[in-house]
């Protein structure tokens, strides 16, 4: 179904190999004023692989992703995606490759004067023009109905809670049927029910759809389920690279404090 | 304070004391300027994407045509209020003066060139600039504050053609009509005010006020107003965009967008009533 934009964005089939990176980021600095926020983050994330991000508040992780994306431009150092190096396009060549991408904020971000409905709509009805109203209508269904949210269409997002905006926000985030998906804290504000249901649907996500996903995340539980990998930051810089298992082996202080719940 | 300045100036071998005195005073207008010269590049490269993101497909008639719906019914009614006081005041100002010099006859011709020629274009633009400065300023602010405008980019549309183009655009082309509207609401204001003094019908105010006018004289100064939306359109969504800092950001850009914006338009007219005159003696 998305093969179309595939080849549109995917010319060579060697990218579509699992060794190549689909997301490469390299000795990435990013610095707000005077406060150094990345001091050097080199990390790769290869196609039907999960990361998971972990650090404490503040560290940088909503950061990072946003450079993923190029919401924000590194100081130093190169993201690239399926291997295009993302430094220096301007705002529709970027959009092409932002199409394979699917990014939920931390906040939700929902656009506060569209229903929930209007708001999953919104990528399709930008990049999937060929669509038909009751196609596209029925696709947003299936999407909310993925989250749990098909009992909401028309509720604006200030109806309804946090957790709820935050699922809309992974709907909207899936719309495209995005080959990368950056998650900031898909799990945070939502019960343990719901959270678990988020996770699975990141597996099963990742096992049908062959996606590349980065997580930040402060849940450990969910770390543990969804992530193949987990990045742990600490001032600056990776403390920590490895399964969830080398995690908690670690002697590293900083890192066996951030584990010690789990 | 001043001793202390002077106490320092004296003590140090510099050729002119004053400039110490001053220095303040030189390095914040220096500041300022700098940080004018700053605004205005940027302001430059903003208007710079919005025009290649409007020249360039996909484009948003859909979003023009609902930012044309929004300003125009936003901004009628208090435009047409504002050009129907306008309207009473300049018949009561020149029915006054006219009166004094004996040239009473020439009342309706007064009032119509004093509101098409000048007051009601820069009327409209000003309430204009209050009314859609704020509103397009604080609407922008507010979804850039909430990640709405990354979240646009993060689906990969262009937020410069979705939201900024269709908004300027329309700015640009309601702007000569609101303008119509307030001249019209002013002319007929101008009208009822002068027919409780003096009764005479609507047809004969009209006729005798437009007697010698040209196209010359009415339209350029009608469609100089399209600039004026521009202007508008175009600070607005910048100050909008551009926003830091929450709900005091939004504040913020809302109040820069309306002070900025009847600013550079007041200046703006300078320039063009001086323009005008030249292209159409
Ligand atoms: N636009 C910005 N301007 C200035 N500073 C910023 C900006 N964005 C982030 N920062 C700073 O960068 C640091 C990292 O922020 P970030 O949002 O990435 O933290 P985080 O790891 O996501 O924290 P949390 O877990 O609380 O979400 C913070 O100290 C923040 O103040
Ligand atoms: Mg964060």
């Amino acid at each position: 179904m998305d093969t179309t934009y595939q080849i549109a964005t995917q010319p060579e089939d060697a990218k579509q190999d699992d060794s190549a990176p689909v997301v490469g980021l390299k000795d990435l600095h990013k610095s707000f004023g005077t406060q150094q926020v990345l001091k050097g983050i080199s990390l790769t994330v290869g196609g039907g692989e999960t990361l998971a991000v972990l650090g404490r508040s503040g560290s940088g992780k909503s950061v990072l992703l946003k450079l993923v994306i190029g919401l924000e431009k590194p100081d130093a150092g190169s993201v690239s995606i399926h291997g295009q190096d993302i430094a220096g396009l301007d705002l529709d060549r970027i959009g092409e490759v932002r199409k394979t991408m699917g990014f939920l904020f931390q906040h939700a971000a929902l656009y506060d004067s569209l229903t929930v409905e209007q708001n999953v709509a919104f990528p399709l009805q930008h990049h999937k023009k060929e669509m038909s109203k009751s196609e596209r209508s029925a696709r947003v269904k299936e999407l909310l109905a993925e989250v749990g949210m098909d009992g909401h269409l028309d509720k604006m997002p200030s109806d309804i809670s946090g957790g709820m905006q935050k699922r809309v926000g992974l709907a909207r985030a899936l719309a495209l049927e995005p080959d990368i998906l950056l998650l900031d804290e898909p799990t945070a504000g939502l019960d343990p029910i719901s959270a678990a249901e988020i996770d699975d649907l990141v597996l099963k996500l990742q096992k049908e759809r062959h996606m590349a996903s980065i997580v930040v995340t402060h849940d450990l539980h969910s770390a543990k389920t969804v992530a193949d990998r987990l990045v742990l930051l600490y001032q600056g810089e990776i403390a920590i690279e490895g399964t969830f298992e080398e995690l908690r082996h670690s002697d590293i202080e900083f890192v066996k404090e951030f584990l010690k719940d789990s | 304070m001043i001793d202390e300045n002077a106490g320092t100036a004296a003590g140090t071998p510099t050729p002119w004391p004053g400039l110490i005195l001053m220095s303040p005073a030189v390095t914040s207008c220096k500041n300022l300027i700098v940080g004018f010269l700053e605004w205005f590049g940027e302001l430059g490269m903003f208007f710079w994407q919005v025009l290649r993101a409007a020249v360039t497909p996909p484009f948003e008639f859909r979003e023009v045509y609902r930012q044309l719906d929004e300003i125009g019914s936003k901004s009628l009614p208090v435009v047409a209020l504002a050009g129907g006081a306008i309207g009473v005041i300049l018949s009561l100002e020149a029915r006054q003066s006219l009166t004094r010099f004996g040239a009473k006859s020439m009342l309706p011709a007064a009032v119509v060139f004093a509101i098409m020629d000048e007051t009601g274009p820069i009327i409209t633009a000003l309430v204009a600039s209050g009314r859609l400065g704020a509103g397009i300023g604080a609407e922008l602010a507010s979804m850039k504050v909430t990640e709405q405008i990354d979240a646009i980019e993060a689906s990969a549309v262009n937020p410069y053609r979705l939201l900024a183009a269709p908004r300027i655009l329309a700015c640009i082309l309601m702007l000569p009509l609101l303008t119509l509207a307030a001249d019209f609401s002013g002319l007929v204001m101008g009208w009822v005010t002068q027919t409780m003094a003096e009764p005479v019908s609507f047809y004969r105010f009209i006729h005798l006020g437009f007697k010698g006018a040209t196209f010359h004289d009415l339209l350029p100064p009608t469609f100089k107003t399209a600039i004026f939306g521009l202007i508008i359109g175009l600070i607005a969504c910048f100050q909008g965009m551009r926003t830091q800092g929450g709900a005091e950001g939004v504040g913020r850009a809302a109040t820069s967008s309306v002070v900025l914006s009847s600013l550079f338009v007041i200046v703006a007219d300078v320039v063009l009533v001086k323009a005008i005159l030249i292209l159409f003696p």
